[in-house]
């Protein structure tokens, strides 16, 4: 069990992991060995974080959470001292227009946008909306290409909600950007937000009677490398696709998984080759094929996958990892981490070779975000 | 008239901590003291309503003792001196 510790003890160079819960968000602070925790929190008790984000684009590092309740809706809430404090509660920047008809749920991604331009943030919101700030996050509005997409109606609410929980970014043409939500699937703008078309070509829908419709995909989750942004990798409900013209065609790479349904996708940082993975064994029965707990992870963009174990329990593992509970930090080698929906947060210093139980007993895990600190 | 609304506990750092709000309203329905709500404390109100301005699935507001769900929602009309009071409702997990 890790002591317990403030998180704005961490300072440059130590490693930043943090966790939102169904009831509240934890910090855990590392040195960069990784081998040894501090946790901090909760933070928010008895609110759902379902998104986390850490910013160092600006002159110190900017914590970013989104609490809400069942009851009183979703904040947006954003520490300068690494968690020590959280900006006022009273803030409640994020609102969809009084004419569009729809009222905010939750807020599921929260992206810093280009490093050149630290004032340019994004949300992924439920119901499926892009927000953008232009002002480091203190004023926001819904992208208006995107909210008055005339697809809107015909997209529908997965299990977890009509939400849009992934926003990827090019990092050499601000023009371009790509989304994915649950159910909708894939959208990309080449015009700064002006306008969204569907990239869904290859991807396959197991719940229509039209495997392969234009949009309507339930896409869990799309991640690229910055040194090949066209290159895109892709955990579906049911598939597992590698696209390598930004989105214009999806190819199967589901090459010796156990289950090509999963949640989570995560990008080593320095390898645009390697990507995480936490198969399921299928929608009816979302938990670990054959109760094993086992992070794939594939060196050769998916030619191939190989299970990674030392660690990991074998036996009894009746676990899921969700979309946004599986990521990676900056260090090299890459720590890995995920959290299950159990409660437990494992940690990999090492590329993912072998695994640590950090902490169990937390409440269920929807959400890891990591970082070293600047 | 004067109306007085009670703000459940998980909302009393957004009035500084007070149990109660007293508001003077012209009309006597509890849509107005809402509407005034939102003129003196924008962020207690959008905690109660979305943005369609509608109540909150999973928060229960009472005049007199009644559920205004079943008594005319935003309509229900108020006695001078009412009391408004906002509970979050049984339910999650």
């Amino acid at each position: 069990m890790p002591e317990s510790a403030v998180g704005s003890g961490a300072g440059s160079g130590d490693v930043l992991v943090m966790v939102g819960t169904t009831k509240g968000a934890f910090l855990f602070t590392s040195g960069p060995e990784r081998g040894e925790w501090q946790v901090d929190g909760p933070h928010f008790p008895g609110e759902e974080v379902y998104a986390l984000a850490l910013d160092q684009r600006g002159s110190g590092p900017v914590l970013w959470a989104a609490p809400g309740n069942a009851f009183f809706g979703t904040t947006l809430r954003r520490s300068r001292d690494l968690g020590a404090s959280w900006s006022d509660k009273d803030e409640r920047p994020v609102k969809f227009p009084e004419d569009s008809g729809l009222s905010l749920k939750h807020i599921w991604q929260i992206a810093p946008g280009p490093a050149a331009d630290p004032d340019v943030m994004y949300l992924g919101v439920e119901p499926s909306c892009l927000f953008e700030s232009r002002d480091g996050g203190t004023s926001w509005g819904p992208v208006q290409g995107f909210l008055e997409h005339e697809h809107r109606e015909r997209w529908t609410p997965g299990n977890g909600g009509l939400c849009l929980h992934t926003i990827v970014q090019h990092p050499d043409d601000r023009e371009k950007m790509l989304v994915a939500f649950s159910t909708g699937g894939v959208y990309s703008t080449e015009d700064g937000g002006a306008s969204w078309r569907p990239r869904n070509v290859g991807v396959r829908t197991e719940f229509l009677p039209d495997k392969y419709p234009e949009f309507g995909q339930c896409v869990h989750k799309v991640v690229n490398h910055p040194s090949r942004p066209e290159r895109l990798f892709l955990q579906n409900h049911w598939g597992l696709y590698r696209s390598d013209d930004w989105a214009e065609s999806w190819q199967d790479i589901a090459n010796g998984v156990p289950s090509d349904f999963g949640f989570c996708m995560a990008m080593h940082p320095h390898d645009p080759d390697t990507v995480y993975i936490v198969p399921m064994e299928s929608d009816m029965f979302r938990c670990c094929p054959e109760a094993k707990m086992r992070v794939y992870r594939t060196r050769d963009g998916g030619a191939s996958w190989e299970p990674m174990t030392e660690g990991l329990p074998q036996e009894d593992a009746y676990e899921t990892v969700l979309r946004d509970a599986l990521t990676t930090d900056t260090g090299a080698p890459a720590g890995v981490y995920f959290g299950t929906r159990s409660g437990k947060l494992y940690a990999s210093a090492d590329d993912g070779d072998s695994w640590m139980l950090v902490q169990d007993g937390l409440p269920p895990v929807v959400c890891v975000k990591a970082g070293v600190l600047a | 008239m004067s109306v007085t609304v009670v703000v459940p506990g998980p909302l009393r750092d957004l009035t500084d901590g007070r149990s109660t709000i007293g508001l003077e309203v012209a009309q006597g329905t509890v849509g107005e003291a809402f509407d005034e709500l939102r003129r003196r404390i924008p962020s207690l109100y959008d905690r109660i309503f979305t943005e369609q301005r509608e109540l909150r699935p999973h928060v229960n507001v009472f005049v007199s003792g009644a559920d205004i769900r079943w008594s005319g929602g935003l309509q229900t009309p108020m006695d001078a001196d009412a009391e408004v009071v906002i509970l979050p409702s049984v339910s999650g997990g």
